[in-house]
């Protein structure tokens, strides 16, 4: 697995590709990018996930050089970009709307900016000819952007950002149009792309799963602001706050007051006349402290007896099924109304399904398998 | 829907309203009587009359050179004019900017004739040819900021930036992904203003000297002594020109808006 090798972010010698230093763009009154520092390491694949109007665009565009920002800077292997126009940077971006010129064909299209640099024929040619290959457009170099299907459309477009090598790639949504099949091929020829030239990509995405397989890290934006930067594991497993273990796949969140119960362990009192929920974790929480213990549905174990064993236990009754071909999820009604859900994977055919709506069942988990947040 | 008879007879009506004098023109530059209203058989001789008229000749010539040189003019203005309208940052008081451009195409000819007269005596240009350039470069150069700004809306500005982020200055990025794209809006404004020029009479006899009469002033000059059927002949030759540029430039238009629609329909 790269991911364990590859942690530059952990190193405090290594020097970031990319430093955002407290950027801030508004336009007119109103501010799309707040106080953003960031740093972004060579050869990574960093994903910016965020709800639609978070600032995503934005920040790639003042990567680009398309926006300023009005305050902060932002370096480039160093330097500061801020002042350096689009066509001096080593950026290039690959736009949501592919921005392919009609006037030109494919072949074309790819060349325009190895022609800009001015570089020989005959390397250019090769140059081309590899991106091609690359993005399995051989047989379309000749077609026209309105010949050739939405998918080569976008590969074209990829082709043409990457033919330059630039040291850093941005994508904003490459993926927004493609169908599933199509966007899981894409994703896989993108990390082999990355692999093979060693390129640092910054992707834009609305979709989470694409961001989770992806990405090296994975940044959560809201509102023009860095909510989390962290591997996707880490995203998923460990999240900072309850905004991003609910933006970030399905989750339970279950509300109460904190008690240190021993070394990094912490009892949650979350309903009256209810046994205490055992949780670890290495922040602190004061006495009693309002806290947050996040768990994933499928950490959530649906059995009709209580487990002799459990740590946590809760009773409660089915009030329905949801049937997802390869998982089921349970939406259980606990004490005082609320809802948990717990998802099992389907090795059984459905009708041996053990549980039906109105069961009354137990659900249990570890006191390592949530996560306890302050916010 | 099928043509009622009231629709074919209105349709009939207005065409005739608008073609009639044209048809009997050409028809009468056919004729061999120089009497232009009694018809006697058909000839071309008008036509070789015409060719052997040194002054219809220097007159003709005198309209090309104002029509290729202010067409020219003002298309590369106009486009610039366009493209700043259009692209450039916004600074106070653009709208004004854009409407004013605007202004000569409903200014009554006379007054933009007199004013430019008045202009011209004013900084001591000896009238000819080149003051007849200028004035019609002023006149056409909004005709052709309308078409190319109308084109320019409707393109994507994304595709200069990305010819921007792919190393173009902006005069590169203009000059290579622009332009080809607007090219036909361009085209069609050249023989906009081209046509606008061949046919103008009334700011070219304002601004025009004793060294250069154009077409349109011979012939009005001439028809005030009785209409030749020279006159017919030469009317017939200005009315194909005219006619070949405004179709040429609405099937560059017409071509240039059903690649469009491909290219969009090819997007989903
Ligand atoms: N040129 C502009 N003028 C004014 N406001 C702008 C401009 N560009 C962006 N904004 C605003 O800034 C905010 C962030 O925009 P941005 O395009 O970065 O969002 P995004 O995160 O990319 O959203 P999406 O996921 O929908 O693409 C939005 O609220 C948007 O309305
Ligand atoms: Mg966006």
């Amino acid at each position: 697995m790269p991911e364990c090798a590859f942690a530059p972010w952990t190193d405090p010698g290594a020097e970031p590709l990319i430093r955002f230093r407290n950027v801030t763009k508004r336009f007119g009154d109103f501010t799309a990018v707040r106080d953003l520092t960031l740093d972004i390491y060579e050869h990574e694949f960093f994903a910016l996930l965020g709800p639609s109007g978070c600032g995503k665009t934005t920040m790639m565009r003042m990567l680009a050089g398309f926006e300023t920002p009005s305050s902060g800077h932002i370096e480039l292997a160093g330097q500061n970009i801020v002042p350096v126009p689009p066509n001096k940077r080593a950026v290039n971006m690959m736009f949501q709307s592919y921005a392919l010129f009609p006037h030109l064909n494919v072949w074309d299209n790819i060349a325009f900016g190895l022609k800009r640099d001015g570089m020989p024929k005959d390397a250019l040619r090769e140059r081309v000819a590899e991106m091609l290959k690359l993005t399995h457009l051989e047989r379309f170099a000749r077609r026209k952007p309105h010949q050739i299907s939405g998918g080569q459309r976008q590969r074209v477009a990829l082709a043409r950002s990457l033919a330059k090598a630039p040291k850093l790639l941005l994508l904003d949504e490459p993926m927004g149009a493609l169908d599933k099949k199509l966007r899981q091929e894409t994703q896989f020829e993108l990390m082999d792309i990355q692999e093979k030239t060693g390129t640092t990509f910054v992707i834009v995405t609305h979709d989470q799963e694409e961001a989770m397989t992806v990405a090296s890290r994975v940044a959560v934006m809201d509102e023009g602001e860095l909510i989390q930067v962290a591997t996707p594991s880490a995203i998923y497993e460990a999240p900072n706050c309850v905004y991003v273990a609910d933006f970030i796949g399905d989750v339970n969140i279950i509300e109460g007051a904190a008690h240190r119960a021993g070394e990094d362990r912490y009892t949650v009192h979350w309903a009256d006349g209810q046994a205490p929920l055992m949780a670890a974790s290495d922040k602190a929480f004061s006495p009693a402290q309002n806290a947050f213990l996040a768990i994933r549905p499928e950490k959530v174990l649906v059995t009709a007896e209580r487990p002799a064993d459990a740590v946590n236990a809760i009773q409660g009754r089915i009030h329905d099924i949801a049937y997802l071909g390869n998982i089921s999820t349970y939406h259980v009604e606990v004490a005082g109304g609320r809802m948990l859900k717990a998802q099992t994977a389907n090795t059984r055919r459905i009708e041996n399904r053990g549980f039906t709506w109105e069961n009354r069942v137990w659900l249990s988990w570890d006191s390592t398998a949530g996560v306890l947040l302050e916010r | 829907m099928r043509l009622s008879w009231f629709n074919i007879t209105s349709l009939t009506l207005g065409f005739a309203f608008l073609y009639l004098p044209m048809i009997i023109l050409v028809i009468y530059s056919f004729n061999e009587s120089r009497l232009v209203t009694v018809w006697t058989g058909f000839s071309t001789k008008w036509y070789g009359e015409l060719l052997s008229n040194q002054a219809f000749l220097d007159a003709a010539w005198v309209t090309l050179k104002v029509a290729v040189f202010s067409s020219t003019l003002a298309t590369v203005l106009g486009t610039l004019a366009a493209y700043a309208l259009v692209r450039g940052a916004r600074f106070p008081g653009r709208t004004l900017f854009s409407g004013m451009i605007y202004a000569p195409l409903v200014m009554p000819e006379v007054i933009t004739g007199l004013s430019l007269l008045l202009l011209f005596i004013g900084i001591g240009l000896d009238r000819g040819v080149l003051t007849i350039v200028l004035a019609h470069t002023t006149f056409a150069m909004c005709y052709v900021s309308v078409v190319v700004s109308s084109r320019l809306v409707s393109f994507d500005q994304s595709l200069e930036e990305a010819a921007l982020d792919l190393g173009c200055s902006p005069w590169d990025a203009f000059r290579l992904v622009t332009l080809p794209i607007i090219a036909p809006a361009v085209i069609s404004g050249w023989l906009l203003a081209f046509t606008l020029s061949l046919d103008d009479l009334v700011i070219a006899s304002f601004t025009t000297g004793p060294s250069a009469t154009t077409l349109p002033i011979k012939i009005f000059s001439a028809v005030r002594l009785g209409v030749s059927p020279e006159i017919n002949a030469l009317s017939t030759l200005m009315i194909a020109v005219v006619t070949l540029g405004v179709i040429i430039a609405s099937l560059i238009s017409k071509r240039n808006f059903v690649r469009e629609q491909q290219g969009v329909a090819g997007r989903h």
